[in-house]
């Protein structure tokens, strides 16, 4: 934990502070309330991971063992009003980096016919992509926690959704950013360089309490559903500029730019299929691109009366920064198959190739969970890089597959 | 002169005939007679909540609980729109299921599933699909349109003491539904249906239906507290148990758009 700044320390103190409140309020709750509409939810889980080869960088392990907890809290009061509460916390054995506390909600809600307030810190999703999911951009991603960047930070928000018979309008004040989360130096999936997430710089001279704004119109039209927004303020995807740190170790200096984006989802329905599209234009980070990613989802439904469903999935993903682009998806082919065998337990397998066309880089993703009582799960994770290039940004993870183990006990 | 017009409208009764089959009766007409005055007495109820309790068992009786909470908004002219929200088991909690059942042609249905915030679309076309896991397809638990079948009276039956109408009922959507035919006895006094035999692409009898526990609301409605569905070919079962019923709790159709999915506890 060397080399914090004050800033960082005094974030990291609030955010401990925060975590304290959060979890006493939670148990004074629990052990005084006769409040109505009271309710304590969550999950604990315990994760192993190993992986089959030899780390690339020095200090990185073989395998980790790790803790996380998400409990949830929520009241509600008549006419709508309702809060809730969503520590996060996960103790790694390895890690510093992903170990780590976050309050992923903590928002008030205010739900009228037409209208929804919401005040504090929550999160929201866009998209309708499996493999990438390219114009969410309210939450940051917390990429400590998985590298598939679907885990996201709690991000402070003012938010007003207006529902009429013309659509939906979401209306976004975001006055504090969050920093993305990467691997620290004992922790595989990272860059070879690792990230100074403690030295982040900004183009804005508020850096992380610039206000950024986002506008958001959705709406369904029989078969069809879609949204297009505007996004102005600081990007959640940095830059990397190379620096040596005060131990003399070469480091990358996350660098977050004033952007804005525009965005587009769109998604219709026809039959068993399912078509789906993102893109997204974006200026301020460098010169301006575009970005898309687009394809389908298909069904087979009770094969053979076997009770399983077999969804195949294809998606295919560009970005015209081609070898400049930041998400690894600059020209990507992606298959997947998602078997729902839909038994008791809710046994699901999702596997997944991706294919990069420009240059050789291919990785294959598979996710398998079940039941076992009302309130234990377990899930299975495997990554495998099959072939890398030199050219792409995935080829310092190409010692890095990994089998992971989850078992979860969720209240 | 008055005679030619005598003669004339005995004509005009006969060549009106075949298009009055209703009067005439056709096993058809009857059985279409017989769905329209269900669907008659069961409309106006406006919306209902009520909370179920869905048992599977499995051949060996082991058993496996899901809590779910059920809110439909009936809509004029078109078919019910419904949320259906789980409970239970914990780690689906808060996953809601939103459907817009269409008369004709098919339904629009979404689901939220909460740890992502995501709301996602989905392909209605999967009717033959298990709901959750239990024996109930997603077609068994879509409202039931009367657009959605052609009908045919069989007999008339005296059924656990009530007689009843059996009448089998043929989905419209033929390529798509996992039946044939659904065969229903429907008593002759309340038009409630009180079993369902369920046959399967080959003819052969997949699944029984049976309620059980009817209740009259608003003094009009009947709803069946249990349902038991059996499936003859794999030795499982799925009971529904409601509970709470309440009728006009003032829903509203914004309560039943995407939006609402992101709110619902």
């Amino acid at each position: 934990m060397q080399g914090l700044n004050n800033t960082n320390t005094a974030v990291t103190k609030l955010k401990i502070l925060l975590f304290v409140i959060i979890v006493n309020t939670v148990l004074v709750l629990l052990f005084t309330s006769n409040l109505p509409a009271f309710e304590l939810t969550g999950y604990v889980k315990v994760e192993g991971k190993t992986f089959f080869n030899k780390a690339l960088f020095t200090r990185q392990q073989r395998s980790s063992m790790s803790i996380a907890a998400q409990p949830e809290l929520y009241h509600e009061w008549g006419n709508g009003n309702s809060l809730i509460a969503t520590p996060f916390a996960r103790i790694d054995s390895v890690d510093a980096e992903r170990s780590h506390l976050d309050i992923r909600e903590l928002i008030y809600q205010r739900a009228y016919d037409t209208w929804d307030l919401r005040l504090g810190i929550g999160k929201v999703f866009w998209g309708v992509t499996e493999f990438l999911h390219l114009v969410d951009i309210i939450n940051q991603t917390d990429l400590v926690e998985h590298i598939d960047g679907e885990e996201k930070l709690g991000q402070p928000m003012a938010h007003l959704s207006l529902a009429r018979e013309w659509g939906v309008v979401d209306m976004f004040v975001l006055p504090f950013f969050r920093e993305r989360t990467f691997p620290g130096r004992r922790g595989r999936l990272r860059s070879g360089i690792v990230v100074d997430t403690d030295h982040a710089r900004y183009e804005s001279s508020a850096e992380r309490y610039n206000v950024d704004l986002a506008l958001r119109y959705s709406n369904t039209l029989g078969d069809w559903d879609f949204g297009i927004y505007h996004f102005a303020g600081t990007g959640r995807e940095p830059t990397f500029s190379l620096k040596i740190n005060s131990e003399g170790r070469l480091r990358l200096i996350p660098y977050y730019e004033q952007i804005n984006q525009t965005g587009l989802d769109v998604q219709s329905v026809y039959g068993n299929w399912l078509y789906k599209l993102e893109a997204l234009h974006r200026s301020g980070q460098g010169e301006s691109f575009f970005a898309c990613v687009g394809g389908f989802e298909y069904t087979f439904v009770n094969i053979s009366s076997s009770r399983i469903d077999l969804g195949v999935i294809s998606e295919w993903a560009y970005d015209d920064r081609e070898d400049k682009c930041t998400t690894g998806f600059d020209n990507d082919l992606m298959m997947g198959a998602r078997i729902a065998f839909n038994d008791a337990a809710s046994s699901e397998v999702l596997m997944g190739l991706i294919q990069d066309i420009n240059s050789a880089g291919t990785i294959f993703t598979l996710e398998a969970s079940t039941r076992i009582t009302d309130h234990w799960s377990i899930s299975l994770n495997a990554f495998f890089m099959l072939d890398s290039s030199s050219r792409d940004i995935s080829y310092d993870l190409r010692n890095d597959d990994y089998l992971q183990f989850e078992l979860f006990y969720y209240f | 002169m008055k005679r030619f017009i005598n003669i004339l409208l005995i004509g005009l009764a006969i060549q009106l005939m075949p298009h009055n089959r209703a009067l005439a009766g056709t096993t058809e007409d009857k059985g279409l007679a017989i769905a329209m005055e269900a669907n008659k007495r069961d409309t106006g109820f406006k919306d209902y909540i009520s909370e179920m309790c869905m048992i599977l068992r499995n051949k060996h009786g082991k058993e496996s609980i899901r809590n779910i909470r059920i809110k439909v908004l009936e809509v004029e002219n078109d078919g019910d729109k419904s949320l259906t929200i789980f409970d239970n088991p914990r780690d689906v909690k808060g996953t809601a299921f939103l459907n817009y059942t269409h008369k004709v042609g098919d339904d629009d249905q979404w689901l939220y599933m909460p740890a992502l915030k995501r709301v996602k679309r989905i392909s209605s076309r999967n009717k033959s699909g298990s709901f959750v896991g239990s024996e109930f397809s997603y077609e068994d638990i879509s409202s039931q349109e009367v657009e959605k079948y052609t009908y045919k009276w069989i007999r008339d039956e005296t059924y656990q003491g009530s007689p009843c109408f059996v009448v089998d009922f043929y989905p419209v959507d033929k390529k798509n539904s996992g039946y044939t035919r659904q065969l229903n006895w429907i008593d002759k006094k309340e038009y409630r249906v009180l079993k369902t035999e369920f046959y399967d692409k080959k003819q052969s009898h997949l699944k029984t239906l049976t309620f059980s526990g009817y209740n009259i609301y608003l003094d009009k409605y009947w709803r069946a507290d249990k349902l038991h569905m059996i499936n003859h070919q794999n030795g499982k079962s799925t009971g529904l148990e409601f509970e709470n019923y309440k009728f006009l709790t003032g829903l509203k159709i914004t309560d039943f758009n995407k939006n609402s999915l992101k709110r619902i506890r």
